[in-house]
């Protein structure tokens, strides 16, 4: 028992990681009909401006600081710029083949400028236990399931609650309607990015303390992000959250009460039994496609 | 126009009194990049180092060595095609790979073409099909899991152990001797757990660690995946004391796990922090020259060229039919060879015989406890 209680945290803390990351999924496909297959490498490559940081001789405040501020430059806004507006007229499906080159150039670049070996990564939460219901919980877990709900819950509040929020909204479900009533529409699809980078970033600054700064470590994690995403609904920020904690949990119950070996399969299956009967994910919206 | 004819004639000279001998030709094929990219990295500073070495010298019997470096990527199929490539070429001697099951596919290769193959894989199984090419740098499981088991069992005095693996050629070779010989002595397997190669997260396997109560852990994996497991071990607050092989206390791997490596032990066939002079001194040349401390694949990689060198003298001369032949058998001194380090003999299989040391992680460095001598 005590044991389904360790991976139910571990699970949980893992999917909070998947869901921020599905949930940057989610923001640009809503807004700009962008499916990022480079959001795992988007979510490497921060730690590594992070590490370069510090090796110049930044404190590692700084150099999250930096990291961050500079993930939004690249993939935010230089990500949108370079790559997604030149692409998008072409189509959904040039800008997402577009995007798999992306991963693939910023796997090789990192490899080849950096390393293809790991590198440590310091921690923002300190290691140790505390004791929760008679069990104990590692502070990391804690930690970051903290960081990732707040990040979350600032962000539906964003959302939900400000002005700001209902015009990224507007921008989202009915561009032509939100610029004929004055939505800055480029401006909010531009925000979107931005936030997209922000929460790659801080999942990043929260992962790479337990997967190690690798070159490769985008794999798994896009892929993650990516099935919670549909498991939840595409078309729903709620719904990618649901989906990544789900995700999470069930990669560790499968891990340790299936086999290791199948542990990858699982969440797999789960996904095809949600296309197969639920195509809008268990959050999401039904759509129409238009002709 | 007048130096120009003056380096021409100069090197025309050289060439016609062998100065310029042709060079040997030694092909390395190893895993740059990929989950082994530690291990080949340091294989590939170590072969370069000891050829850097040896040529400032003057080379083997007058000729220098040279090296090409090819990247298995850590996939046995990418290496099999590395080795198919590099044995097209005609090397003296074929280096590498570093992986068990890159070993094994593609050792049938060299043994085919004839060329001697000084590898890194320490899978059991590798020197047991007969192939009369293949070397080893290091101890084959079946030499040092017995060691391990014995230690778990003798002064660890732990009557249940939880083994965790690595499901690879590699793994299931060590774990195969370690359970085997855990059963022989009296100790119980607990928790018999398989995980990938290039897995990253390690919550559930060290929960069901946890779930099973050992008195002792295990641990056989690559070593990215031992930081991993060792964070997670400590995230979790597992207490049982934690044996291993080289892979779980080389140095990259307390590099990366940091404070949670410290108290790990493990039976290592070669580190660079044996109390023996020749090894400290390699250790200081390495560290000077790429600014990191090897781990034993630097090792491995430094004495599979000192190997090629001391069978070359051995036989008087470069001969690629020969060596195999010659190098089976062998010992080599440290004091004839002092790039060997370590006294060495080689089997007729290609398996080694020489000294090993018992190691604990204490503040993030590697202490050695006891140093186990050569078996004869």
């Amino acid at each position: 028992m005590s044991n389904l209680f360790d991976l139910l945290v571990a699970g949980l803390a893992t999917g909070a990681i998947y869901a921020l990351v599905a949930v940057g999924f989610t923001l640009l496909w809503q807004t700009s009909q962008t499916i990022n297959f480079a959001q795992g490498e988007f979510v490497m490559l921060p730690a590594f401006l992070m590490l370069a940081a510090m090796h110049v001789g930044a404190p590692f405040w700084l150099a999250i600081i930096l990291g961050i501020l500079l993930s939004l430059i690249l993939l935010g806004l230089a990500f949108k710029m370079l790559l997604v507006d030149p692409m998008m007229r072409h189509g959904v499906l040039p800008l997402a083949i577009a995007t798999m080159a992306l991963a693939i150039a910023i796997k090789e670049s990192v490899k080849q400028f950096y390393s293809a070996e790991a590198s440590p990564f310091p921690s923002i939460v300190p290691t140790g236990d505390i004791s929760i219901l008679g069990h104990a919980v590692s502070l990391q877990s804690i930690g970051v399931l903290t960081v990732a709900i707040l990040a979350v819950l600032g962000l539906t509040t964003l959302l939900s609650r400000t002005s700001l929020g209902h015009q990224m909204q507007a921008a989202a479900q009915n561009p032509t309607v939100a610029r004929i009533i004055g939505v800055p529409v480029e401006r909010m699809i531009l925000l979107t990015f931005l936030i997209n980078a922000f929460l790659v970033a801080l999942a990043s600054l929260l992962i790479t303390p337990i997967y190690l700064a690798k070159f490769s470590s985008g794999e798994v994690l896009g892929q993650a992000a990516f099935i919670a995403a549909i498991v939840g609904g595409f078309n729903q920020v709620r719904g990618a959250i649901a989906g990544g904690l789900l995700i999470g949990v069930l990669d560790n119950l499968a891990a340790a009460y299936v086999s290791t070996q199948y542990r990858a399969a699982v969440p797999m299956m789960f996904l095809i039994a949600v296309i197969l009967f639920r195509p809008q994910g268990l959050l999401g919206r039904a759509e129409e496609r238009t002709v | 126009m007048k130096s120009t004819l003056v380096v021409g004639a100069l090197l025309t000279l050289m060439t016609a009194t062998g100065a310029f001998a042709q060079a040997i030709k030694l092909a390395n094929v190893a895993e740059l990049s990929g989950g082994g990219a530690t291990v080949g990295t340091n294989w590939k500073n170590g072969i370069d180092l000891a050829i850097e070495e040896i040529n400032a010298k003057g080379g083997v019997l007058g000729r220098k060595l040279e090296v090409s470096h090819a990247d298995s990527q850590s996939n046995p199929g990418v290496a099999r095609a590395q080795v198919q490539k590099a044995l097209d070429a005609e090397p003296y001697v074929l280096l590498g790979p570093g992986y068990s099951g890159s070993v094994k596919v593609t050792a049938p290769l060299a043994a085919e073409a004839g060329i001697a193959q000084i590898m890194g894989g320490e899978a059991a199984e590798l020197t047991q099909t007969g192939n009369k090419f293949l070397f080893r740098t290091s101890f084959g499981q079946q030499s040092s899991m017995p060691k391990v088991a014995k230690y778990i069992h003798d002064e660890m005095k732990a009557k249940t152990v939880a083994v965790v693996w690595v499901n690879n050629d590699f793994g299931r070779g060590g774990r195969d001797v370690v359970v085997k010989e855990l059963d022989r002595l009296g100790s119980k397997v607990v928790a018999d757990l398989s995980t990938e190669a290039g897995q990253a997260d390690f919550a559930a396997d060290v929960g069901k660690i946890k779930a099973a109560n050992p008195d002792a852990v295990f641990v056989y994996l690559n070593e990215e995946e031992s930081a991993r497991i060792l964070k997670e071990l400590k995230r979790q607050g597992v207490t049982a004391p934690l044996m291993g092989e080289t892979t779980l206390i080389g140095q990259k791997v307390i590099e990366l796990a940091g404070d949670a490596a410290n108290g790990a032990r493990g039976h290592v066939g070669l580190t660079t922090d044996a109390p023996v002079d020749l090894v400290k001194a390699f250790r200081e040349k390495f560290s000077k020259k790429y600014n990191y401390v090897p781990d034993h694949n630097g090792l491995k990689g430094y004495l599979a060229v000192y190997m090629v060198k001391a069978t070359t003298e051995k036989m008087g001369k470069v001969d690629p039919k020969k060596f195999a032949d010659t190098l089976h058998g062998l010992t080599i001194k440290a004091a004839d060879e002092p790039g060997i380090l370590m006294d060495v003999t080689f089997s007729d299989t290609g398996d080694i015989d020489r000294q090993s040391f018992l190691v604990e992680v204490v503040e993030g460095k590697q202490v050695v406890k006891q140093v186990l001598p050569k078996v004869k």
